[in-house]
């Protein structure tokens, strides 16, 4: 059943032609026939788009042609990323049918190297929730528990890839987005360094923190699908302009031997879960046993690291969605009872019918921050608690190789449960937080179900800027030492 | 610093913002926000027990001007860049009146 499959294994069987792009990807449509139903990770399936792109790569393959290496694997993308021929909504009613007239680079890259794309998944809208709740078409559920979240902002991307309705997926990481849905649902989950994956085409939440990356269910499956995604872009003025590491060598070492691992004192305790910080020092313990050399390093300021992200994200969600302005496209509403209406009054009805809750929490928090009178004390005081994440960073990688956490305080909560509590809610990304805010990267690897509640619990590794291949030998190393939880099927 | 973010300061922030927001909206908002300013809040403290000398970081990475070569390349067409326009005519956006609205 070639749902099943590890991308790489279906990459080998396309290769040695014992089976087809075109099989492959059909079977990953009757998947998402058979299951979407119960799961809503898919807002969009284009089954005509990814069937005629997977035929042209089975044309290619019988003409003799070298193709890279995932060329047939089907993909599902983030509906935060820009397709032609495919909506993006973001999630949200104000883009409700939109067709954007350009390819992001990453789904170019993703076109460029024979990726069939099947469809558009859900998230929170425009990526702003840590439960998928916020999504205007209704919540992505868990496979694992339909009855629980996937985590958000990319839960859609990771029940897809959980439930074998893809084996790879694009997702977007601004506070954790994808590293905590991929431990909620139990698959690999990476956020690159910032700058190291083009954020043209994607659409913007917050652009100092936003970064693409990839979903799947091994490291060395997201390591090749890094490798297709990442590199410098001039559309992008915070592309970096460097060589982008071995990520697919460092998949296939994973040998933790000699590494130091630090583990951060700040992450743990109270308002972690038990069942979560049991895997997590039993993972601690396998890597210890296995050659890693483990040390207690301090962080002080992580623990401020929410307090300040919820400053300057709102602040340039505030600025960035300036464009929704019911003008150039999307969503246009006309006040009720008012024949000729101004150009503001119509800007203002739209953003109140095309906007959710949190969409408009977030922009009148940042409005505020951003406000003569407040500007120092909130935005000004947020940005110099970043340099203090960042020196805590630049310390900890004096004495460690990489950091080691629980990916989140909990497993994955049920639906309802903390809507009524933005803060609670809040509070699920603090170890991903850390990690945007000074722009290296992390990668979100499964370490078992928690016994206090049978669901995946994930552990993070944390690298300095550029190094991501340290956090996919780290990552493989601990795919090794604690093997994946399988699910058999989607639980309703 | 606290925050005493009255049911008018939201409806006020929300002109700003240009949203529309109903009276169940402000009452919830009305609620929230301080709850949420009070906890962001701390980072002035953290500040101002780290001393003087933390420069402000606005992003990860530095950030210069990119300028690409002056040359022409192709850009959409006329007809896809009007496509996701809630309104066109004559090849142009078709947009709400906005001059002599103050009269």
């Amino acid at each position: 059943m070639t749902t099943r499959l590890h991308a790489s294994d279906l990459a080998a069987q396309l290769a040695d032609g014992s089976v087809t792009s075109v099989e492959a990807t059909q079977a990953q449509l009757d998947r998402i026939a058979m299951v979407d139903g119960d799961l809503n990770a898919f807002l969009h399936v284009d089954a005509e788009g990814a069937l005629a792109a997977a035929a042209d790569v089975d044309a290619r393959r019988a003409a003799g042609e070298t193709l890279p290496t995932l060329a047939g694997v089907p993909i599902a993308v983030k509906d935060l990323i820009n397709t032609t021929g495919q909506p993006t909504t973001a999630g949200s009613k104000i883009l409700e049918g939109w067709i954007p007239p350009y390819d992001a680079t990453v789904v170019a890259r993703l076109r460029a190297a024979g990726l069939p794309i099947l469809g558009k998944t859900n998230l929170d809208e425009f990526a702003m929730g840590s439960s998928n709740e916020h999504s205007a078409y209704g919540p992505a559920r868990n496979p694992w528990d339909t009855g629980r979240i996937p985590g958000g902002s990319s839960g859609g991307s990771a029940a897809a890839v959980a439930a074998y309705e893809a084996p790879l997926a694009l997702g977007t990481d601004t506070g954790g987005s994808i590293r905590q849905p991929g431990a909620m649902t139990g698959i690999v989950g990476v956020k690159p360094t910032y700058g190291g994956v083009s954020r043209y085409g994607v659409i913007a939440m917050a652009s100092s923190l936003d970064q693409v990356g990839p979903m799947a269910r091994s490291v060395l499956d997201a390591a090749l699908l890094h490798e297709v995604i990442a590199g410098h872009d001039p559309r992008d003025s915070t592309s970096i302009d460097a060589p982008v590491p071995s990520v697919v060598e460092a998949a296939r070492r994973g040998d933790v031997a000699g590494l130091r691992i630090g583990i951060v004192r700040e992450f743990g305790g109270e308002g972690f879960q038990p069942g979560v910080q049991r895997r997590f020092d039993e993972a601690v313990a396998k890597l210890a046993e296995a050659g890693a050399e483990i040390v207690d390093v301090s962080c002080p300021s992580f623990q401020h690291g929410i307090a300040a992200y919820y400053l300057v994200m709102p602040s340039e969600v505030s600025s960035n969605l300036a464009r929704f302005d019911a003008m150039r496209y999307g969503l246009r509403v006309t006040p009720e009872g008012n024949p000729s209406p101004s150009a503001e009054q119509v800007m203002a009805a739209t953003r109140d019918a095309g906007f959710g809750d949190e969409v408009k929490r977030r922009i009148i928090l940042g409005t505020y921050a951003l406000s003569s009178g407040y500007y120092d004390a909130y935005y000004g005081s947020a940005q110099k608690v970043r340099t203090l994440i960042a020196q805590d960073f630049s310390a900890a990688f004096g004495q460690v190789d990489v950091l080691f956490s629980p990916t989140a305080p909990t497993t994955a909560w049920r639906l309802g449960e903390k809507s009524d509590d933005p803060l609670a809610m809040y509070l699920e990304d603090v170890c991903t937080i850390p990690a945007n805010l000074a722009g290296v990267p992390g990668i979100s690897v499964p370490i078992g179900l928690a016994d206090d509640s049978g669901l995946p619990v994930g552990g993070q590794f944390l690298a300095p800027a550029q190094a991501d291949d340290r956090l996919y030998n780290a990552g493989a190393a601990l795919e090794r030492l604690v093997p994946a939880p399988v699910l058999e099927e989607v639980a309703r | 610093m606290s925050s005493p973010l009255s049911r008018e300061d939201v409806a006020h922030l929300a002109s700003l913002a240009r949203i529309s927001l109903s009276d169940a909206e402000l009452d919830r908002l009305g609620a929230e926000l301080p709850a949420i300013l009070d906890h962001v809040a701390a980072v002035q403290g953290v500040v101002e027990s780290a001393g003087t000398d933390v420069a402000p970081m606005s992003h990860p990475v530095p950030i210069t001007n990119v300028f690409r070569a002056d040359e022409p390349t192709p850009g959409l067409s006329r007809d896809e860049a009007l496509a996701g326009a809630p309104a066109a005519e004559e090849d142009r956006f078709l947009v709400p009146k906005i001059l002599g609205e103050e009269a």
